[in-house]
């Protein structure tokens, strides 16, 4: 969508890694899975702040139900540091967001990654900002993928922002229709809900 | 449930809300919704501190003030079945609470929550009430919201998709043409 072009026709299942970002990023970004081919998006890696032991649960109950087993196999569930709390002063965030780069870029060179779907909050920056320079690089060759939250109609997100301006996402979506003529490069494509 | 019953759910989900929850320890509603044919109020009101006391008497978490039950609790895992059981949903402005119940077909009003500092929910309430969805009013105008309210006048929510999303996804990656 932005000035690289799609892979080739393949069929190799692509390793995933997502984002899960809490509360209604997770929920949305579960919702989209359940429309997703999962067997061509695999093996999964789920990647959840460290302050949210919810989400991890939820990936484990949703890989439950997909492959309908008590026991999935093929995923994985990583904690990273979160770069931001919701109130956490902007200052001393930016000790804890170097620390969360450092362990995303370990993380995305431990993993290898072909896809990296995220939909904020501020914790995907530092994962894709990780996928984006070892592609840059030749280190890497993963797709970044980030949806926008549908709870942003006019405006874009911090991440939005920073993935759209500094084309580090491969494909963009918005949720409203108003937003893609905003930002021209985005895709509207439907809504999760 | 009697057929009679038309139950009003209020929710904050898992967040903070007290000026919401301080909102709807009203009698003033509580006579507003018994005088719009309401017969119960339930309240999930979060984790916050401030417990209903004026429409129940303190320490108690269920009874009938004003000829209205009245009902209160922190929180449910099961949300849901509270508000496709509503005959209206009072609601915080959180993306779930809010396509929850548009997609149920229940009638619903949201108040976005002023404290938030990034405040883009008060964006998605304003958006789906511009489309006629949902009514939003802040906490304070709350009152006039529900004393105005007319379910009939709003149009429903249809339920979106993401094949859309999925089909650009498989493209990108090339499992499709």
């Amino acid at each position: 969508m932005f000035f690289r072009r799609p892979a080739a026709k393949r069929t190799k299942p692509a390793k995933t890694l997502v984002v899960l970002g809490s509360g209604g990023h997770t929920a949305e970004m579960l919702m989209l899975m359940d429309s997703m081919p999962l067997q061509l998006y695999s093996p999964r890696t789920y990647v959840v702040a460290a302050t949210d032991p919810m989400s991890g649960n939820k990936a484990l109950t949703r890989e439950q139900k997909w492959q309908k087993t008590t026991s999935p196999t093929g995923f994985v569930v990583h904690q990273i540091p979160r770069s931001r709390e919701v109130g956490q002063s902007y200052i001393t965030s930016i000790g804890t967001t170097l620390y969360s780069l450092v362990f995303a870029f370990g993380l995305v060179f431990l993993e290898r990654p072909e896809m990296v779907l995220v939909n904020g909050p501020g914790t995907c920056i530092p994962i894709c900002a990780a996928a984006f320079v070892y592609r840059v690089l030749g280190l890497g060759r993963a797709q970044i993928v980030y949806v926008e939250s549908i709870a942003r109609t006019r405006r874009f997100s911090l991440s939005a922002k920073l993935l759209y301006h500094l084309r580090m996402a491969d494909l963009l979506f918005v949720q409203w229709e108003a937003l893609a003529k905003t930002y021209p490069r985005a895709v509207y494509a439907g809504r999760l809900y | 449930m009697p057929a009679a019953e038309r139950q009003v759910f209020v929710t904050v989900g898992t967040t903070k809300f007290e000026a919401l929850v301080e909102r709807v320890d009203s009698l003033e509603l509580l006579r507003l919704l018994k005088e719009k044919g309401y017969t119960k109020l339930v309240i999930q009101k979060g984790n916050g501190t401030y417990s209903p006391s004026n429409i129940l008497p303190k320490g108690q978490t269920t009874g009938t003030t004003e000829g209205v039950q009245v009902e209160y609790f922190d929180y449910s895992p099961s949300l849901a079945a509270y508000i496709t059981s509503s005959a209206l949903v009072i609601s915080h402005a959180g993306s779930g609470s809010i396509f929850e119940t548009l997609t149920a077909g229940v009638p619903l009003i949201v108040v976005p929550n002023p404290l938030l500092m990034d405040n883009h929910q008060v964006e998605l309430g304003e958006q789906l009430a511009a489309m006629g969805h949902l009514v939003s009013a802040a906490p304070d105008a709350l009152l006039d919201a529900v004393r105005g309210f007319d379910a009939s006048k709003l149009l429903p929510y249809e339920k979106g998709s993401a094949s859309g999303m999925v089909r650009h996804i498989d493209r990108q990656m090339g499992f499709v043409p």
